[in-house]
């Protein structure tokens, strides 16, 4: 794949991205596609997903980005500023970058580059951490655009930016793309990412993300995955936070034949704050993961962990979250929390929750379970005439709830809620929104 | 069967884990009826409860239960509410994400149903909360939050009662209602009972203690001990067992059975 067509897509690419190309794919040729010996993957088997010949794909038609247009979000009263990627490429993405009311910049990596190159230089690959995971040095060898947003000194952007990333191709394809995203001391932005898969082809998508939010800055991101039983997922994202920072990554997973997020928060400077939230709904044979760093590496730093699945049929998810205190984070807050419920008897969830504190003054605590539903919460219900149906519904919406209600966008929280409604409810078939249309 | 009565407990033999806790317990409730059963720890108070209510904590091996002339024991949990039976909780249980609003609209419309009613208009359901909440005297904000997640102790137990007031039960089973109460919320939560009742709601209080006895006052205190009533008699049993404990209904219990046991010989 690195070989064939490599003109071509040398040209086309960012010369940052080319510069670091070699080294990466060296590690990569080390490394290998990370197997269950590998402590993080030890619960997520990609073989099924990996072990599949791709189609070489390289950039986008003209047809193919005119298709891409007709998608709409069916989110209502979704009040955002929009831009939808096709296998990971930006439509017009070499005409220039858009700037938002208040001064925010976002557009094409390919694009950045010539625009901000010296933004691109300081921050491109600068806030990987995992030394050990080979998708990491393969998207950086492979990947040949991706989404760049620029929040300059004090911007403000009141709307979020949605990113639709659709996958729709005649053929099998392996998407690489590679997101970097700066806001810089005292900017605030909000970011929501929408994978959606429109057509039944064979997809993965190995993401790669760096987000640096500078002194007192404000970033969100909220990724919503909503595919395919024949797409796979791999989002790696690195938060790197400066002192009195905030920081909150929120990924809603409804649906995907395999789904694993990988985020890392690095609190590189005091008083800063940081969040992951994670829900997932998993059925048939779906796999869904969710990898979590938090690194205090300074002082006065909050974090939280939140992290639940429901598992239904043969599905099964892990959940693998490190929390990091380092000597100096003295007066760490930092929570973790994994609950799951497995609604059959094939369904199966592995979770490893892990501290490691070297700091001495510091409230850390951390909890994960795994089981059915709360039978004297059940009884409770029950009690008050609400019947066992409808019982077990609202305890499961309850537990879902707990997670949705950090979504900072009104009308996504609300329309997150009615899905998972639905399909609690069954009211929404599992597939409805999907493109294979496999039963 | 006799209609006098709403509720007929008659020879009801339970158990848990195959150990016997109700060991032939008989119980009769007028409609408006106050009845206090008092007991020491582990007599068969709470089992009594969660039969009453249909927890499959314990399983009912002999006897029958009829309210108002049906079979209690054919009924499921859910059946038994919207016929009229509430449970305040001795520990009631924390719903994080289940909003107290959406619980008690669901709970008020499925009983609603099941009487052959429409559901509750928006404004209906929120005047009815407005007017019951004051009626307890919750705090307004405890409504707005998840069912009884971080609320203390005090305020789990008036939140049981407010539900009750909702509900406007038939029979409301209070077990324990005023355990761990300090004096201020337990008359609060009592005359919210008091202001609750109708003239026909009958209540049966399970206590350890005469203290709640003194706002909610009893038309029959029973005693219960190794899962029998052994004793019942008005309001001023409350009163001998406040003062005299319960050692001398224990000897005075266990010479009765060794009587029983020795006579059915």
């Amino acid at each position: 794949m690195f070989d064939t067509g490599r003109d071509t897509f040398l040209k086309d690419s960012p010369e940052i991205f080319n510069r670091y190309r070699k080294s990466a794919f060296d590690d990569f040729l080390r490394l290998g596609i990370p197997d269950r010996k590998n402590e993080a993957y030890k619960y997520t088997n990609l073989e099924k997903f990996l072990n599949h010949k791709y189609d070489d794909y390289f950039f986008p038609r003209p047809e193919d980005f005119r298709e891409a247009e007709r998608f709409h979000c069916e989110v209502e009263d979704l009040d955002v500023w929009n831009m939808v990627l096709l296998n990971g490429f930006f439509p017009n993405g070499d005409k220039g970058l858009v700037m938002l009311p208040g001064g925010i910049w976002v557009g094409s990596m390919r694009y950045a580059v010539k625009q901000f190159p010296a933004l691109v230089e300081k921050h491109y690959n600068r806030y990987i951490e995992d030394g050990s995971d080979g998708l990491i040095p393969l998207n950086t060898a492979l990947a040949s655009d991706g989404l760049f947003i620029y929040a300059p000194k004090n911007t403000v952007y009141t709307k979020p930016i949605q990113i639709v990333n659709l996958l729709h191709s005649d053929k099998d394809i392996f998407v690489q793309d590679r997101n970097l995203v700066v806001v810089e001391e005292g900017a605030q932005l909000s970011l929501l990412s929408c994978d959606h898969a429109i057509s039944p082809q064979r997809f993965l998508t190995n993401t790669i993300t760096e987000v640096y939010v500078g002194r007192n800055a404000r970033f969100e991101i909220i990724r919503v995955q909503n595919q395919h039983n024949n797409s796979g997922k791999i989002t790696h994202t690195f938060i790197h936070q400066e002192r009195d920072s905030y920081a909150s990554s929120n990924n809603i997973s409804l649906h995907g034949g395999l789904v694993r997020n990988a985020t890392w928060h690095h609190l590189g400077g005091e008083n800063s704050e940081t969040h992951s939230y994670g829900l997932f709904l998993a059925d048939k044979e779906q796999h869904i993961a969710n990898f979590v760093k938090v690194d205090h590496t300074a002082p006065n730093c909050n974090s939280t962990q939140l992290f639940k699945g429901v598992l239904d049929d043969n599905s099964s998810g892990a959940f693998n979250g490190r929390i990091m205190v380092h000597k100096d984070a003295q007066k760490t807050n930092a929570y973790q929390s994994n609950n799951n419920i497995i609604l059959s008897e094939t369904a199966r969830m592995d979770t490893k929750p892990q501290l490691e504190i070297y700091a001495d003054d510091v409230k850390c605590s951390h909890g994960a379970t795994v089981g059915q539903l709360d039978e004297n919460a059940l009884f409770y219900l029950r009690s008050r005439g609400i019947d066992a149906r409808e019982a077990r519904l609202m305890l499961m919406f309850g537990f879902a709830h707990e997670v949705i209600q950090n979504i900072p966008i009104e009308a996504l929280r609300e329309r997150i809620d009615d899905l998972v409604h639905k399909r609690l409810r069954g009211e929404l078939s599992r597939c409805a929104s999907c493109a294979v249309q496999c039963n | 069967m006799n209609t006098e009565f709403l509720l007929q407990i008659n020879q009801l033999r339970a158990a848990i884990d195959d150990k016997e806790i109700l060991k032939g317990l008989n119980l009769e409730v007028r409609p408006g009826e106050i009845h206090a059963i008092m007991g020491p720890n582990g007599s068969g108070k709470s089992t009594l409860a969660n039969v009453l209510t249909g927890r499959d904590i314990a399983t009912v091996t002999h006897g029958s239960i009829s309210f108002e002339g049906r079979n209690l024991l054919d009924m499921s949990p859910e059946e038994r509410a919207r016929e009229g039976i509430f449970l305040s909780f001795q520990y009631p249980i924390e719903i994080p994400g289940v909003s107290m609003v959406n619980f008690m609209k669901t709970a008020i419309n499925e009983q609603r149903k099941h009487r052959g009613l429409e559901p509750l208009s928006a404004s209906e359901f929120l005047r009815q909360m407005r007017e019951k909440k004051e009626l307890v005297e919750i705090d307004s904000a405890l409504t707005n939050r998840s069912v009884n997640e971080g609320f203390s102790g005090g305020e789990k137990k008036k939140n049981e009662i407010f539900q009750m007031a909702m509900l406007e039960p038939r029979l409301a089973v209070l077990d324990e209602t005023d355990s761990g109460l300090d004096i201020d919320a337990l008359r609060i939560v009592a005359n919210g009972v008091n202001k609750i009742r109708r003239p026909d709601t009958s209540v049966i209080v399970i206590t350890h203690y005469q203290r709640l006895l003194e706002y909610i006052i009893p038309d029959y205190v029973h005693v219960l001990y190794d899962g029998r009533i052994v004793r019942s008699a008005g309001p001023e049993l409350a009163l001998e067992l406040e003062e005299r404990g319960y050692d001398w209904i224990r000897k005075e219990a266990d010479i009765t059975a060794e009587s029983w046991t020795t006579d059915r010989k």
